[in-house]
């Protein structure tokens, strides 16, 4: 029952390669399926992000055997150079594999620390391979506490709270003012990479309504396709401003687009409600001396990257008790895999003592024929009941121990002194 | 036995308040639930305390400063959790309960002064008193979420956003919170007021002057959270001048509470 990982991410291996080994949904259930028609993994689990593709598995056979198996189909699988891929792959196994996916799920091997985007992409990833029947017990008990893990780290240390890109940083601040954006305007000016963050960051937060306005109309109405938004045209500041409660500008242009006497007039127009406004635009595109306008938020790109870089430091020094918390759950996870290998050893050995048994009373009771069928089915109750209370209280001895370590030297040490090779679990 | 339920009460709302400052820092769910429980675990052992000094003293405690502070306080917690549980806003807490607990303690840190028998009793006074009290706290948890609100407002204007920040209610939730109190006491003190004036009719009328300096300035706060109210809707105000404003009418009514009931009123005493 040994747990195997190999993998690659976006430390060990630059993007061409990680384009390469990338998983659609398909090819990560049909490899899945794959590696345990050919035995190479009796579980099998595909984990693809644009980050990382990780394949988990359990194997009864020697660990490093089955890595070895895994890579050679990893290279076949995707018609790829072992040459090339072999040097960005990493293997763990056991309780590294199992402390990898914690920390995986945790959010700390991610590019963006803490992101909270893995723990949907693990849960989707398990929930996929649990439907299609390629998990068993172990990996269903490994994902499953690792997204226990992942969701503990989120709600008990600060590691996802504070966000990390200057667009959701935006958002965040505008959610600081008017709670959630679902009954919200937001009018984004621009529709470039920034602006194009921006409006999938309100999208996921449900805006109520989202209005799109570029020089390039075209480019707007795409936009505003694929996002559910309205295009206004370019320019007509007056009417435009009154609507919105959370404006966006991300244009490139040389000179300030929103002015202070508009926004005045605006801010005049919709009742002095409070109004958020984000400047992405390089150079500014929003006067600064809006600022000082009442119920007028502003915030430009280099306070929005100063918050960024606050919430990193912030984060990283979260980073110890996250671990913690991934070292309490590997432990966890290490004494139930324990609990369950000592229960396969002891099946093993009261079934071989039993085996014992029997060949011994059959030796023996030959030569004494004074005893009836009865006296002799007696003696081998009795006998049955000796080797059931032999094995019972060291049994529960070894289930009660919590020391990790010393049950697994047990569950060895048993295997070591009651079974011959032929017959270990 | 009134010993123990003020020193459970004490433990109670000292625990509630760490757990809320612990919730502001951590955000965590559980550590805010408890910090809930502990709340309405210290509310029913200040009612008992209260029910307690009631009996020992043969009137409801509302008789002399130190019950009318500690009815008070009470008062404000029932508000605060009406509130917590009705926004579904754990945040405040931590800047509400050093406040119930300065009532609470300050009620019992008092010396003791002899008791002067009020001429007028009755469910009708009862009810005034209790009304009027809970009004008052109703406008101390407005003016703490004004409070709250300038300073949220502030640190976001200046871009210093520390932990804290980012699990304070949002600015526009904290000034409907802020109205939702206001409208509570409103509403409070101006069945309060009517009741007292019946109390009074039915009564001792003839010892008691309807233009008594309480009732007055009493009608004077009452305009002002009127204009407030008006106010806060209204452009020019909305925001952070209307919660100044809400900050300004709270002085008042501690002007009304302590001042106007000390040094002015003639029946008045401590609400």
């Amino acid at each position: 029952m040994e747990i195997v990982l190999v993998g690659l991410n976006f430390r060990t291996a630059p993007v061409e390669v990680r384009e390469k080994v990338s998983f659609s949904t398909e090819q990560a259930q049909r490899a899945a399926e794959e590696l345990r028609a050919l035995g190479i993994l009796e579980e099998a689990l595909v984990l693809s992000t644009c980050n990382r593709s990780e394949v988990y598995g359990v194997h009864p056979a020697a660990k490093r055997a089955s890595a070895a198996a895994l890579s050679s189909f990893l290279c076949n699988f995707h018609s790829i150079q072992p040459d090339l891929l072999n040097p960005s792959l990493y293997h763990h196994y056991d309780h590294d594999a199992v402390r990898h996916l914690f920390r995986v799920s945790a959010g700390l091997e991610s590019m963006l620390l803490g992101e909270a985007e893995i723990l949907g992409q693990v849960r989707e990833a398990y929930l996929r391979a649990h439907a299609t029947h390629v998990t068993g017990p172990v990996l269903n008990r490994l994902f499953q506490a690792a997204l226990e893990i992942g969701k503990r780290v989120r709600a008990e240390t600060e590691l996802g709270t504070r966000p990390m890109g200057v667009a959701s940083a935006g958002m965040r601040l505008a959610e600081r003012i008017f709670g959630k954006l679902n009954d919200r305007t937001a009018l984004v000016l621009g529709a470039g990479t920034i602006s194009e963050q921006v409006v999938s960051q309100l999208h996921d937060r449900n805006i109520g309504r989202l209005y799109l306005s570029n020089r390039s109309r075209e480019k707007a109405e795409e936009f505003a396709r694929q996002y559910k938004g309205e295009v206004l045209d370019w320019g007509n500041w007056d009417s435009t401003l009154k609507l919105p409660d959370v404006i966006v500008s991300a244009v490139g242009v040389q000179e300030v687009l929103l002015t202070k006497p508009l926004i005045e007039r605006s801010m005049a127009a919709r009742g002095n409600r409070a109004l958020f406004l984000m400047d992405l635009g390089m150079p500014r595109n929003i006067e600064p001396a809006v600022s000082e306008l009442y119920n007028c938020y502003l915030y430009s790109m280099e306070d929005l990257s100063e918050i960024v870089q606050q919430n990193r430091s912030a984060r990283e020094n979260e980073v110890p008790k996250a671990e913690a918390l991934v070292e309490e759950h590997v432990a966890k996870f290490i004494s139930w895999q324990a609990s369950v290998e000592l229960i396969g050893v002891l099946d093993t050995l009261r079934g071989s003592l039993k085996e014992r048994r029997a060949a011994f009373l059959h030796e023996k009771l030959a030569g004494m024929n004074h005893f009836s069928n009865e006296d002799r089915e007696h003696i081998s109750a009795l006998m049955d009941e000796l080797v059931e209370k032999l094995l019972i209280a060291p049994a529960e001895r070894l289930r009660a121990e919590k020391e990790l370590r010393k049950k697994i030297q047990n569950v060895e040490a048993i295997r070591a002194l009651y079974l011959s090779d032929r017959e270990k679990p | 036995m009134n010993h123990t339920f003020v020193i459970l009460t004490i433990l109670a709302y000292l625990l509630s308040w760490g757990l809320y400052i612990q919730f502001l820092y951590t955000g965590r769910e559980f550590t805010g639930r408890l910090a809930t429980l502990l709340l309405f675990l210290g509310l029913g052992t200040h009612y008992l305390a209260l029910l307690l000094s009631a009996r020992a003293s043969h009137t409801v405690p509302y008789h002399d400063l130190q019950g009318a502070m500690s009815l008070f306080g009470w008062l404000l917690a029932v508000t605060y959790l009406c509130l917590e549980i009705y926004h579904r806003q754990r945040t405040v807490g931590a800047f509400v309960m050093p406040i119930i607990l300065i009532f609470f303690v300050t009620s019992y840190l008092l010396p003791a002064r002899p008791h002067t028998p009020s001429p007028i009793h009755g469910v009708v006074f009862a009810l005034h008193v209790t009304l009027s009290i809970l009004a008052y706290a109703a406008f101390a948890l407005s003016c703490v979420l004004s409070l709250i609100y300038l300073g949220e407002e502030r640190l976001l204007r200046i871009r210093r956003l520390g932990d804290v920040v980012w699990r304070l209610p949002p600015l526009e939730l904290l000034e409907r919170m802020s109205h939702t109190s206001v409208i509570v006491g409103l509403v409070t003190i101006l069945v309060g007021t009517a009741l007292g004036y019946i109390a009074v009719d039915r009564n001792v009328a003839e010892h008691y002057s309807y233009l008594d300096p309480k009732y007055i300035f009493t009608l004077f706060v009452l305009l002002l959270y009127i204009v407030y109210i008006r106010l806060a809707r209204t452009a020019a105000w909305r925001g952070a001048r209307a919660s100044k404003l809400c900050v300004f009418n709270f002085v008042l009514v501690v002007v009304n509470f302590w001042v106007v009931n000390l040094f002015f009123s003639q029946h008045h005493r401590y609400f």
